[in-house]
């Protein structure tokens, strides 16, 4: 029984897939490319949702304008351009790589350079300074028994 | 000695960084239209379908566009702050009534008092898309060339209209 209800809770999230904020489909092709296009389109509102998927308001209101503006003839990439114009380039969620935006696209790469150069300084100067070993004639003898008998076992 | 501090030193430019964007609001996206031309339109009146407001009308002044709605709690914070400002009469505030319906606008200003110079009927959100609204309320700085030189996101308090807006409206004077 535990298992049974254990098994159905973990199914339980297939059963609640959100789906797509629904609207007037009059043109269903129109419908299906406005949707697509809203996919690539952040939500300011609710800013880790798409327009596609997202019920605010401002959203709704950003689809019906896609919408408007496919059926008088725009291209996507006119439509984005005027959403860019309004809203900036934080609309799109797959900011293009230009001068403004080019330093967060390098960043990552920088740091990752960095980071092994250090680590190389890092390996070459310990075995620059790993210390040499200073033992007493008994010392030495006790660890080459030492050594020794691990090697036998 | 030097090499205990490199640590303490990655440390506090992480803080740094964390401390700067983490007291920044994300919902506040730079608006892209500063310093461009103010989209122009022309649309009814709130009190009088009849008569047209136009962005023509304000070539060679000065003025803020306050967007605003009934529906929206932010604007019921900032409405007395424009109350004081209209009292001043320093600026034409024209208010931008957003997405909002007719009687609902007049009432608010019917009971809390009406700031505004004038007040814009935008029923359809048209001219608020344009202006790149996504959150009301919004105010822009617009100069006599009809340019924006600033947009406020969220509501005006008495701290960001003595320190941003009145300072850069007196400089566009």
């Amino acid at each position: 029984m535990k298992k049974l209800l254990i098994a159905f809770l973990l199914f339980m999230p297939t059963l609640v897939l959100a789906g797509e904020a629904r609207d007037l489909a009059d043109d269903p092709v129109t419908e299906r490319r406005m949707i697509n296009l809203a996919e690539k389109v952040r939500c300011l509102v609710c800013q880790s949702e798409n327009v596609a998927s997202s019920h605010s308001d401002w959203s709704n209101d950003v689809r019906q304008i896609m919408r408007e503006k496919m059926q008088a003839g725009a291209t996507d990439q006119e439509i984005m351009d005027i959403l860019v114009a309004r809203f900036g380039k934080s609309v799109l969620f797959d900011p293009p790589v230009d001068s403004e935006t080019l330093p967060l696209w390098l960043a990552p790469f920088i740091l990752l350079v960095l980071g092994i150069a250090f680590l190389f300084y890092q390996l070459r100067s310990r075995r620059a300074v790993a210390p040499e070993a200073n033992l007493t004639v008994e010392a030495e003898q006790r660890a080459a028994t030492l050594l020794n008998k691990e090697d036998n076992t | 000695m030097k090499r205990a501090l490199i640590p303490l030193v990655v440390f506090l430019v992480l803080a740094g960084f964390l401390y700067v964007s983490l007291s920044r609001d994300p919902r506040e996206v730079p608006s892209p239209l500063i310093n461009k031309a103010a989209p122009t339109f022309s649309l009814p009146l709130l009190h009088d379908a009849q008569k047209m407001f136009s962005t023509q009308d304000m070539k060679g002044q000065v003025w803020l566009l306050n967007v605003w709605a009934s529906w929206c709690g932010a604007c019921k914070d900032e409405h007395p702050v424009l109350m004081d400002l209209a009292a001043q009469n320093i600026v034409p505030v024209m208010g931008l009534n957003y997405k909002d319906k007719r009687e609902d606008g007049e009432d608010v200003l019917r009971k809390a008092g009406d700031p505004y110079t004038l007040t814009i009927f935008d029923a359809d959100g048209k001219v608020g898309f344009d202006y790149g609204v996504y959150g009301v309320p919004e105010t822009y700085v617009i100069d006599k060339e009809g340019v924006i030189r600033d947009k406020i996101i969220g509501a005006v308090t008495p701290t960001n209209l003595r320190e941003r807006i009145l300072p850069l409206v007196a400089e566009l004077k």
